[in-house]
């Protein structure tokens, strides 16, 4: 079993921030994103940020480490959209296997260079799963309900795909995250115990849902304490609620599933709520502070960012973070 | 931060957990084909919305967990799944409960599991096919996030007893949390409700030990629930709904104690326990709980004296009699009591100035009062029918004494002919519509069935007829109504023609038949609607202008219809053959028949057939709506309906134990192939070619993946070098109807002439049904493994078909003839073919077998100008013929 079973008992754990937000400081042209390798690829690729760990692979190295200096102990693989499903809008489906390769090799290369320097606050690396842009129980056609734009199997193909090269280039944990459609959630899952049969062997699994709005619901309607029964039939590192929300209208969302579960509780809210302009302004001391109240509750056992978050934030979290003691987990039965 | 215990955990987007407080979990059944005639009706139909409606219902009706399958073998259950539970994803305050997903069927299971995001419960799985296949499906169902039911069934049948309930219960369970890793709580058992009081001996304990079993197993298997269904329980009290609540509510009673915490209760079946009468109580637990050797006796003793109780005191049931004659005969006319009529009719008559003022006097006002109520939907049809009888018995009576008073003729509102059109036979709707007109004052001049054009004109010039009905069952029939609407036009007829029947619609009156004929032609469906409709036709004052709108408005129907329709695409039929449904031969096992070659049936008898009948068409008939037996507890047609299953039981006993009516059926089973795609040979023994069936395929434009089915897609192809079967079948209870009606008729009674055709046509339906279980266990018995307990037989869907020329999958009565002389089906049992194809006597049914478990029914829809030539072709029969047997299905007609 991981150490990392070993290390969420001793501290409350710092996930990293965001990392589109980062990635765009770079002002990445077309050309850049495209590299020499894709110079004649058939679409644009700007924004295909995921791509970035093939074609600049450096920028995204500095990302991690800036998270890894500020404090976190787990970063995320630059691969939220690296799924057959959403590289079919790059016509690059063939790609997914390689970026998800190499984006887990290249964040565990950083997080080896921290675990050397810090051997008593070991990093890792956590294969991040998004949600596809599709929704296996939700139409995308108002007039047709029954539509379904994927199926439950076109899914878990395209996640079991990205999950064995996530654990082939060094994915210490696999993250499925911003999960506003519960049955891909399900869908991501049923491939993960697919490849830890034919594989024999365990991987921490967190579950990150998100909550759209102030009704307390996922987009495919369930309150919090259904999505938590749902995703519960396979062991779990930990689950939580990241995106959409800011901390403090994220917390009853993890008041009501912390007292329901023995899996660890995760959040990774966004810096408050998008302004005007579609920015997200909270500062990291704003933050931090509303993120002392989860600790005060004894809410959390992983802690990190979401959109708008940086390294300052990371920074400013894990400082308050490590004043408090995890919540307390009991021993996993059987 | 304290964790709480094993509790079942469920969700839709709203959770639901089972804890020991938690009262009672019920789960909704509803949304289930296989206990829900009218669910099956509307999924079939794909009336998703009134479905979706249904699950709806039960959720606000409390249903905490609702229970969806679509086992059936008229409907892809697999599709119909994932339809369904799409649809459901998109209703919240349907899927806010968790999703029972209840099938038979693997593939069904798991497509279900795969569309909703919830935590499901799998109803079921078992040990039934060995432990390799119950772990590979538990492991998936532990993937897919899903409690699950299993069943007490294991490789050598299901659990009966106690001892083999928690033998089953116990090595599934130390299967699914040692080997699976399956959690216990996310574990209910299903322990079997078997009936008891059935008489037989070894059912005697089936109750206590369902209860025994349910104690032993929340005790001694960890975090388990327990559930089931109850309504089995008193299976053999069905019809005796006093005591089948009582003993639902004993029965839970007890097995709740024991520990049974969820399960499929109908809450309209439950009596209070409190408040059973105590002898009821006490012979119910006896039984229930076996507690004494004549406990069955003296249940059956007792329920005997509560059957069909209408708590009425008889003294107060006469107080009616006390009141004024007039207000006398009105009560008998509209409550149809015949037993007073004659004394109260020859009390009239002594009163009266002339015996036909009685007529026209206390029997008309006691006859208006049932048509006012007829019309405000306060009496229904059977209610009619019953006080036409009652009148006809009084005017019988009346008759003579009118003849002796020369010159005097009763006045009635008009003369109205009726007849079933040449080449059919069916009459039941013929028949109401007289009769309600007749109680209206009409006077009816009724031709009869398969009755030809030159008569009817010939009947309406010399009666003066005042109005023409035409009725028809058949598509054939709707030609000849049109041709009857040329012959009045060509003779210059001036009389409204009515058109009624269950081929007829308004679509085929506005377009086909409205335009042959210059004056009013009304499609009339509904018995309620013939008298208005007549009443409008003949009033003086009103009724050119009536004639003008119905013109105006089947102009502008028609217009409607014809500007619509054109929407639809067609593929050619070489496409479609290239699109065919494609079945993996070398893959399928192909069962060869028991018996080869050809076999009559006679004397099957009448009373085996009683539990295939399926009564909610016989309710429609009668034009009461609804489901069967709900209706029976309609709040509107509910006491109505009660009253009309009572007579019909009354004389379907009698029909049964006087055995009125015979059975006969002929069947054959043979070697097959399909040839050039749509054709399918039919050898003898040796190989020989027979016969040749002819299907018709599919030419809709589909989306890709869905085939255009034609039924030999369904046999191997010769070329295949496969041998495979098919078989073809005529069964009929139709013999003696005819004469038992006119006996009816005789004793002016409409209301059982009626019945006794309603009947015979249930029972012929049962029989088909019957006979197809027969063929698919024994005879060809390429589903032997059928042969399973009451409820599974109720819920379990068959393999294989029974399509019947005439009908969606095979519209072409043309194939009748095949079958009839594949089969010769009049030789050897006396059943008939009309010039129209239909079958005399009316309650008779035929049709194919086909046994490829892929084998579905289909509509076939329309098809194009080139099949219909390759039809005619492979038919050998001229394009008028071919034209005019498939019209209703050519698009380009």
């Amino acid at each position: 079993m991981s150490n990392i079973y070993k290390e969420i008992q001793k501290r409350i754990l710092v996930l990293d921030g965001a990392m589109g937000t980062m990635l765009q400081e770079y002002k990445f042209t077309e050309e850049d994103f495209r590299g020499e390798r894709f110079k004649n690829h058939p679409s644009p690729l700007k924004g295909n940020n995921d791509l970035l760990s093939i074609t600049q692979p450096e920028a995204v190295k500095e990302v991690h480490r800036k998270y890894f200096a500020a404090g976190a102990d787990i970063v995320e693989t630059n691969t939220f959209s690296g799924t057959t499903i959403a590289m079919a809008d790059y016509q690059m489906e063939d790609l997914v296997y390689e970026l998800n390769y190499e984006s887990a090799k290249i964040a565990k290369e950083v997080a080896d260079e921290f675990t050397q320097k810090e051997p008593q606050k070991p990093r890792f690396v956590a294969g991040s799963i998004g949600p596809t842009n599709r929704t296996a129980s939700m139409s995308p056609d108002v007039n047709d309900p029954g539509y379904r734009a994927v199926t439950f199997d076109e899914l878990r193909i395209a996640y079991k795909l990205q999950i064995e090269a996530l654990l082939d280039g060094g994915a210490d944990v696999l993250l499925i995250e911003t999960v506003f459609d519960t049955l891909n959630a399900k869908a991501a899952l049923f491939a993960v115990e697919e490849v830890k049969t034919e594989r024999n062997i365990e991987v921490p699994v967190m579950v990150s849902g998100t909550i759209t709005d102030a009704s307390g619901r996922t987009l495919s309607g369930q309150t919090a304490e259904a999505f938590l029964i749902s995703i519960s039939h396979i062991p779990l590192l930990s689950v939580g609620f990241n995106c959409a929300l800011g901390a403090n209208l994220l917390q009853p969302h993890l008041e009501a599933i912390a007292y329901k579960t023995d899996f660890s509780i995760s959040a990774h809210p966004n810096a408050g709520l998008p302004n005007a302009f579609g920015e997200y302004d909270e500062t990291p001391e704003e933050m931090a502070s509303q993120i002392e109240e989860y600790l005060k509750k004894d809410l959390i056992n992983i802690i990190g960012g979401c959109c708008g978050t940086t390294p300052k934030h990371i920074k400013a979290i894990a400082e308050v973070a490590s004043k408090y003691k995890p919540r307390l987990i009991r021993e996993k039965v059987s | 931060m304290v964790k709480e215990k094993k509790y079942m955990r469920l969700s839709g987007l709203e959770p639901l957990i089972i804890t020991p407080e938690s009262n009672f979990i019920n789960v909704g059944e509803r949304t289930n084909v296989a206990g829900s005639r009218k669910f099956l009706r509307l999924i079939k139909e794909e009336q998703f919305d009134e479905a979706l409606a249904i699950a709806r219902h039960q959720v606000e009706g409390g249903a905490q967990i609702i229970d969806i399958n679509m086992d059936d073998g008229l409907i892809d259950g697999k599709e119909a799944m994932v339809r369904f539970l799409n649809l459901i994803a998109a209703e919240p305050d349907i899927c806010r409960v968790p999703i029972m997903i209840d099938s038979s069927k693997w593939e069904i299971i798991e497509a279900g599991l795969q569309v909703v995001q919830g935590k499901c419960v799998v109803n079921s799985i078992s040990l039934k096919e060995g432990e390799e296949k119950f772990i590979w499906e538990a492991t998936q169902i532990k993937r897919y996030g899903a409690a699950v039911i299993i069943m007490a069934f294991d490789e050598v049948g299901q659990a009966d007893n106690y001892e083999r309930r928690i033998e089953i219960a116990k090595r599934s369970y130390d299967i699914l949390v040692n080997v699976v890793r399956f959690a216990p709580e996310d574990i209910i058992f299903d322990l079997n409700i078997f009936p008891v009081a059935t008489g037989m001996e070894e059912h005697r304990k089936n109750a206590i030990d369902f209860i025994e079993a349910t104690r032993w197993v929340r005790k001694n298997l960890p975090h388990v629930s327990v559930s089931g269904g109850v309504s089995n329980v008193s299976f053999s009290f069905r019809g005796n709904n006093i005591v089948r609540e009582a003993m639902h509510s004993v029965f839970l009673y007890h097995a709740i104690q024991a520990g049974m915490n969820m399960g499929i209760v109908n809450p309209t079946m439950l009596e209070v326990y409190d408040d059973i009468p105590k002898d009821l109580l006490t012979y119910v637990e006896d039984v229930v709980l076996d507690r004494r050797e004549d406990a069955t006796e003296r249940l059956l003793e007792f329920a005997e004296t509560v059957k069909g109780i209408k708590k009425q005191d008889t003294s107060q049931a006469l107080e009616w009699r006390k009141l004024p004659l007039q207000e006398r005969i009105t009560h008998s006319l509209v409550k149809g009591i015949d037993a007073f009529i004659v004394e109260d009719a020859e009390e009239a008559r002594l009163s009266a100035a002339k015996p036909l003022h009685v007529i026209e006097g206390n029997l008309m006002t006691g006859m208006n009062v049932v048509g006012d109520l007829f019309g405000a939907g306060k009496m229904f049809l059977p209610q009619v029918v019953k006080s036409a009888r009652v009148m006809k018995k009084a005017v019988a009576y009346l008759n003579p004494f009118i003849e002796e008073e020369k010159g005097e003729t009763q006045q009635t509102l008009g003369k109205v002919l009726m007849a079933t059109v040449k080449g059919d036979v069916h009459d039941i709707g013929k028949n109401i519509v007289s009769v309600v007109l007749g109680c209206n004052n009409y006077e009816i001049v009724d031709l009869g069935v398969m009755v030809p054009p030159e008569k009817i004109i010939e009947a309406a010039k010399k009666e003066k007829v005042d109005v023409i009905g035409l009725s028809g069952l058949i598509t054939p029939s709707l030609d000849e109504m049109v041709y009857l609407a040329k012959e009045m036009e060509r003779q210059n007829f001036e009389v409204p023609l009515l058109i009624g029947g269950a081929t007829t619609s308004k679509a085929h009156t506005a377009v086909k038949i409205d335009t042959q004929y210059k004056n009013a032609v009304v499609h009339v469906n509904d018995a309620s609607r013939a008298v208005t409709v007549v009443g409008d036709l003949l009033n003086e004052v009103t009724k050119n202008e009536y004639v003008t709108d119905v013109k105006k408005e089947y102009g502008e129907f028609r217009e409607k219809f014809l500007k619509r329709g054109k929407t639809k695409a067609y593929i050619s039929i070489e496409e479609a053959r290239k699109r065919k449904f494609k079945v993996d031969w070398n893959a399928t096992n192909i069962t060869k028949p028991n018996n080869l070659g050809i076999k009559v049936l006679e004397d099957v008898a009448l009373k085996d057939l009683l539990e295939y009948i399926d009564w909610s068409p016989f309710f429609r008939s009668w034009d009461l709506h609804g489901k069967f037996p709900d209706i029976l507890k309609d709040e509107i047609v509910g006491e109505q309906a009660t009253e009309l299953y009572k007579d019909a039981q009354e004389l379907l006993l009698k029909i049964v134990e006087e055995k009125l009516l015979k059975t006969k059926a002929v069947f054959g089973l043979f070697k097959a192939n399909s040839v050039n795609e749509d054709d399918i040979e039919v050898y003898d023994e040796e190989g020989k070619k027979m016969a040749q069936f002819l299907t018709l395929r599919q030419q809709l434009k589909k989306r890709e993946g869905i085939p255009n089915y034609a039924l030999s897609d369904f046999i191997a192809p010769k070329d295949t070098q496969i041998e495979d079967y098919i078989g073809c079948f005529c069964v009929s209870t139709g013999f003696g109807t005819h004469e038992l009606a006119l006996e009816y008729e005789k004793e002016n009674d409409d209301y059982n002439a009626i019945m006794i055709k309603a009947l015979a046509d249930r029972l012929a339906e049962a029989f088909a049904e019957y006979l197809h279980k027969e063929i698919r266990t024994n005879y060809w018995g390429y589903a032997k493994e059928e042969n399973l307990s009451n409820e599974e037989l109720i819920k379990e869907s068959y393999k294989g078909i029974r399509p019947a020329p005439g009908y969606p999958a095979c519209p072409d009565h043309l194939e009748k003839t095949t079958i009839w002389n594949v089969l010769q089906v009049e030789e050897r049992i006396g059943v008939q073919l009309t010039e129209s194809l239909a079958m005399w006597p009316a309650a008779s049914v035929s049709g194919y077998y086909f046994a490829n478990p892929e084998a579905k029914y289909f509509g076939l829809g329309k098809i194009k100008n080139d099949q219909l030539k390759s039809y005619i072709k492979r038919k050998n029969i001229s394009e008028e013929e071919a034209t005019k047997w498939l019209s209703p299905n050519l698009a380009d007609n």
